[in-house]
């Protein structure tokens, strides 16, 4: 079963974790992507992987999303690239903890602007592309964090909660003009943003997932893939939570 | 009639969802039948693929009438 023959997708984010395995999943799904981070280096590899898998070549954009210049420069090349956007995958985020009361402005800022106001810029940007062919799926990554809050994380949290709200009224906007927009919202996953957790509330963690592990990225990106296809053609406004049982 | 003209009029037919001929000056978001938000993103998307452009943000708010839309395009190299 390919679920994204012929398809055209944009992912965010790209470059490792969730988005590098979203990406090769995509593409082993049939998809022809268009990948962004902040640099290349991580992307070329990402496109490697994919070109080994697929044979397909994607195309590669720098961009950081938290700097508004940079994303325009991103969907002018988009727009250069394809008339075409079929999906897109906001996944591009950062993590900068802090307890309450040590959360600097520029902290605040850098994760708004980044794990925000991006999503929200390029859901605008896309949705546009998306409507003249009057179908279309965006799928946006949010964490457990901004449906339960975590010590620590005020700012991501409040970020990844916001993300939810931008999802599901997107969502109403955008469905008459035959556009989906979901969230996947995942658990504890095994990738480098988790390295830095100190063991003992890692192992707090680990008892507050009901299947007893962590998740991988390929699983997470299986879910975004699935959304991102026809396969939910009827599927909108809705949060997947991909957690292992840890949010029931 | 110029050919961007007539590519603008059949822009803001085809955002729209009205016919050719009911495209005229007087066209006014939010006041003119047809033209509410939502078909004022499908004006701005149908606008963007005709023209091979992308139209910012502030000129996405700023485009409330047909003669205000040509006005803007003009920034964008196109001429009527």
């Amino acid at each position: 079963m390919i679920i994204l023959e012929g398809t055209i997708g944009w992912i965010t984010g790209a470059s490792r974790g969730i988005g590098r395995a979203t990406a090769v999943e995509a593409a082993r799904q049939g998809a022809s992507l268009i990948l962004s981070a902040r640099t290349v280096e991580g992307l070329e590899e990402t496109a490697l992987e994919i070109e080994q898998i697929s044979g397909a070549r994607s195309r590669i954009i720098a961009c950081d999303v938290g700097d508004q210049n940079s994303l325009k420069a991103a969907f002018k090349e988009v727009i250069g690239h394809t008339k075409k956007l079929d999906f897109l995958v906001n996944n591009a985020g950062i993590l900068r903890d802090a307890i309450l009361g040590m959360i600097s402005g520029t902290q605040i800022e850098e994760v708004m602007r980044t794990n925000l106001f991006s999503v929200i810029h390029t859901m605008q940007f896309a949705s546009r592309l998306m409507m003249t062919h009057k179908s279309g799926s965006i799928v946006n990554v949010a964490s457990i964090i901004g449906r339960t809050g975590n010590e620590g994380q005020v700012v991501y949290g409040a970020s990844k909660a916001a993300v939810l709200g931008a999802t599901k009224s997107a969502a109403r906007e955008l469905a008459p003009h035959g556009i989906r927009v979901n969230a996947v919202a995942p658990g504890v996953i095994d990738t480098s943003m988790i390295a830095n957790i100190p063991t003992p509330k890692m192992q707090d963690l680990m008892r507050s997932i009901k299947m007893g592990r962590l998740g991988k990225p390929e699983e997470v990106a299986k879910v975004i893939c699935m959304l991102a296809s026809s396969y939910t053609s009827y599927v909108t406004g809705q949060v997947v939570g991909v957690d292992g049982g840890m949010w029931l | 009639m110029s050919e961007n003209e007539k590519k603008l009029r059949e822009a803001f037919a085809s955002g729209l969802s009205l016919p050719e001929a009911d495209i005229n000056e007087d066209l006014q978001y939010a006041t003119s039948q047809g033209w509410d938000s939502i078909a004022h993103m499908a004006l701005i998307a149908s606008l963007d693929s005709t023209f091979d452009i992308m139209i910012d943000t502030d000129d996405v708010i700023d485009l409330s009438s047909y003669p205000k839309a040509r006005e803007i395009l003009t920034k964008y190299g196109i001429q009527f």
